[in-house]
């Protein structure tokens, strides 16, 4: 193992006084024409060090990084594969990064026809009639979806319909979402083999209900196989329906929410069309609407227009769509994430994307199949996989005191990434896995054998892992105290000491 | 094996409840609840005063792996919160049916037949662990 992984300072340590990048000082601007009361008394407290040990310091933290250029990285529900470079290359080309976002659309162009072209591929593979890419994120693709779903009763005059159903196995934006948009959640409950179960929705729906938020397949990692009956029952009692798109990669190519039936659908592009995440952003949230609210989606939309017998493109805001939720962000979304799903989505084609679904699933359906075969047991034996599955180590952590946290630490002594632990929370001691499509089979078969390697000193040795990690820069964290001290400001001088100190 | 005392009353949501002598019912979460839900570090609880409905969210535990509503097993007014928790939730982790204990409740009704028997309520723990 290198040495760097043990490399723990700060930047604020290496700072000597007076210090300084010359080759990246901005010229001195010479006397400066602001009131004296906006002008600092002293200099901000910046580190002070050169290119060079910047450049070192940052190389270095990022070697400390697991991430999915180094290491496999299964971690459930969260997409982790390949992010193709040529998406970034050709996002960065300087007619993309140079175009400011007030300048005329004539200047525009090419940026605007691409992401019209964006709307229209992500509406050909999810069977929605019209797509919005201004939601940011996830998360305010979801609040993006319930609020048209409040408009739409709304301008119907249905003001009693407040009630969003969500199953017991959601995500929890889901009821978040319905929460900040004012609405009540009722939760209902998943059958055992991971299906709704139907009567309890049955027996939720009313004429309070606005609507139901889904992921298909789910987080327990099955395919809801009653969909359309649930689309029937939801409709029928006057509500609408929610595809959470956090799964879609699962289906691409193959089933489309729109034939699915749903109302409204939120896309990680992110995620699904691969742009670099998980580290907190930037993300992108489209939405896509069936007939119900095409008049409620969020401006700004890109349209084409004929102007003398050539495509024009132009935004589409409140003058075409006056009912309209409104805007969710300055402009429109995060364009760089938007153009690196859409280079994506060109680099990969309507054949590709039939691959991305089938290859997600197969990925995961074998690796599934080896674990059990490994004696692992699956959460939900008696389903197929979709791009994800779920093993339950209940009996492990009873028996030999294995539980899903220590396996996940002791996976990274193995040099993998961790799946997602105790997550869903219905299924006890859980690991979600998985895999993705851009896997090669012997990553898949490495990681069965650290699975089975750990599992088997656990049993057969007695080996205990409460300890692990063992060899990562850092050990077990403090769960506890990490969530109780939430103190991360850098204190630059201690007026004791005067030395630089951590809080 | 999570344990179990035999003069409480349970939940299928993993509440125990305990009638004290002043007709009053004191609320916790079992030592299965505390144990799967691993170390808590936050717990959100009621206004002394305030009215809850029977099956109506009561409380929250927050633990490293989750958050989870706590549900008021018997309609009535708080009477009672247990504020030490504020500072160590981690009470809830040691002693659940002690230190542990959540809310106090003025019950305005209390159906025993709506209730688990520590037998019932291992017979449901049993069939959790299968």
């Amino acid at each position: 193992m290198s040495r760097t992984t043990f490399y723990d300072k700060l930047i604020f340590d290496k700072s000597r006084d007076g210090r300084r990048a010359f080759a990246q000082s901005p010229a001195d601007p010479g006397e400066v024409d602001l009131p004296a009361g906006f002008l600092r008394d002293a200099p901000p407290a910046l580190p002070e060090v050169s290119e060079l040990q910047v450049v070192r310091h940052f190389t270095r933290l990022s070697q400390k990084n697991f991430s999915i250029d180094t290491h496999f990285y299964p971690l459930g529900s969260c997409t982790m594969k390949y992010n193709p470079r040529a998406c970034n290359t050709l996002a960065l080309l300087p007619g993309f990064t140079g175009r400011h976002p007030y300048a005329p659309v004539e200047h525009g162009q090419g940026y605007l026809e691409s992401m019209f072209e964006l709307q229209e591929m992500l509406k050909a593979v999810t069977g929605m009639k019209a797509v919005s890419l201004t939601p940011m994120a996830g998360a305010q693709g979801e609040l993006a979806g319930v609020a048209m779903i409040r408009a739409y009763h709304d301008a119907r005059g249905d003001t009693e319909r407040r009630e969003i159903i969500v199953p017991d196995a959601a995500h929890g934006t889901n009821p978040a979402t319905a929460n900040m948009c004012g609405c009540v959640v009722r939760e209902i409950p998943t059958g055992p083999e991971g299906d709704i179960d139907i009567d309890a929705l049955a027996a939720a729906l009313g004429p309070r209900t606005a609507g139901i938020m889904l992921t298909n397949p789910s987080t327990l990692g099955v395919f809801e196989r009653r969909i359309q009956e649930v689309a029937e029952l939801v409709h029928d009692a006057g509500g609408l329906l929610y595809y959470d798109g956090a799964n879609l990669n699962a289906i691409l190519g193959k089933v489309r929410p729109g034939d699915m039936d749903f109302d409204v659908i939120h896309m990680n592009l992110h995620k699904t069309f691969s742009t670099p995440h998980g580290g907190g952003g930037p993300g992108s949230g489209a939405v896509g609407v069936g007939d119900r609210l095409l008049p409620f989606l969020p401006i700004p939309l890109v349209k084409r227009v004929e102007r003398e017998g050539e495509a024009h493109y132009a935004w589409s805001g409140e003058e075409d769509l006056p009912q309209s939720i409104g805007r969710l962000s300055g402009f429109m979304g995060n364009a760089g994430v938007n153009l690196r799903a859409y280079i994506y989505m060109r680099l990969v084609g309507r054949e590709g994307m039939r691959r991305i679904g089938e290859y997600a699933t197969l990925n995961a359906n074998y690796l599934q199949a080896r674990l059990r075969e490994a004696g692992f047991e699956l959460a939900f034996p008696t389903r197929r996989a979709s791009h994800e599955f779920i093993v339950t180590l209940k009996h492990e952590a009873r028996d030999f005191d294995l539980t899903a946290m220590d396996l996940a630490k002791a996976l990274l002594d193995e040099n993998y990434h961790a799946p997602t632990t105790y997550f869903p929370l219905l299924v006890p001691e859980c690991l979600l896995i998985e895999p993705t499509e851009t896997e090669s089979k012997e990553t898949l078969d490495g990681f069965v054998d650290a699975m089975i390697r750990i599992a088997n000193q656990a049993r057969q040795n007695g080996v205990r892992y409460k300890e692990a990690p063992y060899d990562m820069p850092v050990r077990r964290l403090d769960d506890v105290k990490a969530a109780r001290q939430l103190d991360l400001r850098f204190e630059p001088e201690d007026p004791g000491t005067g030395e630089a100190s951590a809080a | 094996m999570s344990e179990l005392p035999g003069d409480l009353k349970y939940t299928e949501e993993h509440e125990w409840l305990r009638r004290e002598e002043d007709g009053s019912v004191t609320v916790g979460i079992t030592d299965h609840a505390q144990a799967a839900l691993g170390d808590l570090v936050y717990v959100e609880l009621p206004e002394v005063g305030q009215d809850v409905e029977a099956g109506g969210e009561m409380a929250v535990v927050e633990s490293v792996k989750a958050a989870s509503d706590v549900y008021a097993p018997v309609g009535g007014s708080v009477v009672a919160v247990n504020d030490e928790l504020g500072d160590d939730p981690e009470k809830i982790n040691a002693d659940p049916y002690g230190d542990g204990w959540i809310v106090r409740l003025s019950p305005e009704a209390f159906d025993e037949a709506a209730l688990l028997t520590p037998d019932a309520y291992q017979e449901l723990l049993d069939k959790l662990d299968d």
